[in-house]
């Protein structure tokens, strides 16, 4: 397995922390699936102080904290929520999210590009958020980004790897980066999908969270990784556009 | 001095960014930003408020 900046994660799945129906579901649920990431987010606190009982239930985790910028709209936006988040979360790590379309919450790349740049200099670790394009891809690597995290399917819709044949390009382009899908998943089998294809690891959070039994799916998900990467390194047979008779035909009687 | 903090507009005696946080009742785990700028938690006894300034007081959170 590839490091993510130096860490080599014992389990390639990295869970968000978000719509869990309580906070006792979600401690099960990161320990049913053995996530190594939980990615978390900044928002602004209450009188109550509800950021904090939150922070406490994350640290019992005692996996990686990955943060995000989930919901900015400008390079500027994206920096300062970054700069906040590494003090509160006392990790160089960061989610960079940079929202560019309303409906489909697709990245905006030309925003994410320089935002990655402006990060990568004050020494964050940058975990970017974008898409298949490859082009997009080789900039963030040049603007200092050691992961690519391309989408699978937009945020929270379910759908799977929407484009397989531009995953499997993206993967053979960079075969040395760490590639995490990061979105769209939905299911298990998208999961095992992701990993066949070779990805490092793949991020979620919706599919478990949302799931009629969280705890259950995170596991499942957790088997659909391991069974995916397992096959990855079998070498799966390529399709045939005809059939190929298994048993043999030599010794057949003649009936 | 009326700031506006998380949204919200309120009347401060405290002229200090850390010292406007104890004031309205804040403690914990947080981070601060004015005007858009992140203020570290290092600058926060330093920096003065004018009227009208934009305070952002984010905590950890849920996210994905």
């Amino acid at each position: 397995m590839k490091s993510f900046y130096g860490v080599s994660l014992a389990n390639p799945l990295m869970l968000g922390t978000a719509q869990y129906p309580s906070p006792a579901v979600l401690a099960e649920a990161f320990k049913a699936s053995g996530a190594s990431v939980a990615t978390v987010s900044l928002r602004r606190e209450g009188r109550q102080g509800q950021g904090q009982s939150f922070w406490s239930l994350i640290k019992k985790l005692n996996i990686w904290v990955l943060p995000n910028t989930a919901g900015c709209h400008t390079v500027r936006e994206a920096v300062t929520t970054a700069q906040m988040a590494r003090e509160v979360f006392g990790t160089d790590w960061i989610k960079l999210e940079l929202i560019g379309h309303t409906d489909s919450l697709q990245p905006d790349v030309f925003q994410l590009v320089e935002a990655a740049k402006l990060l990568c200099s004050e020494g964050f670790k940058v975990f970017p958020y974008t898409t298949e394009d490859l082009v997009v891809g080789e900039r963030l690597l040049q603007a200092g980004c050691e992961v690519l995290m391309p989408w699978g399917a937009p945020i929270g819709s379910a759908r799977g790897l929407s484009n397989e044949y531009g995953l499997r390009a993206m993967r053979a382009e960079f075969p040395d980066v760490p590639l995490v899908i990061d979105a769209g998943i939905g299911r298990p089998s998208h999961v095992s999908q992701a990993m066949e294809l070779g990805y490092d690891a793949v991020l979620m959070n919706t599919a478990v969270a949302r799931a009629g039994n969280p705890v259950a799916m995170a596991r499942a998900m957790a088997l659909a990784a391991k069974a995916g990467r397992l096959s990855y390194e079998s070498g799966a047979m390529e399709p045939r556009d005809m059939a190929e008779a298994s048993t043999p035909v030599i010794g057949k009687a003649f009936l | 001095m009326k700031i506006v903090l998380n949204g919200e507009v309120h009347d401060v005696s405290a002229r200090t960014l850390d010292a406007v946080l104890v004031e309205i009742g804040f403690d914990g785990l947080l981070a601060t930003a004015v005007n858009g700028d992140f203020v570290p938690q290092l600058e926060r006894k330093t920096r003065v408020l004018k009227d009208h300034d934009r305070v952002e007081v984010l905590a950890p959170m849920q996210g994905g």
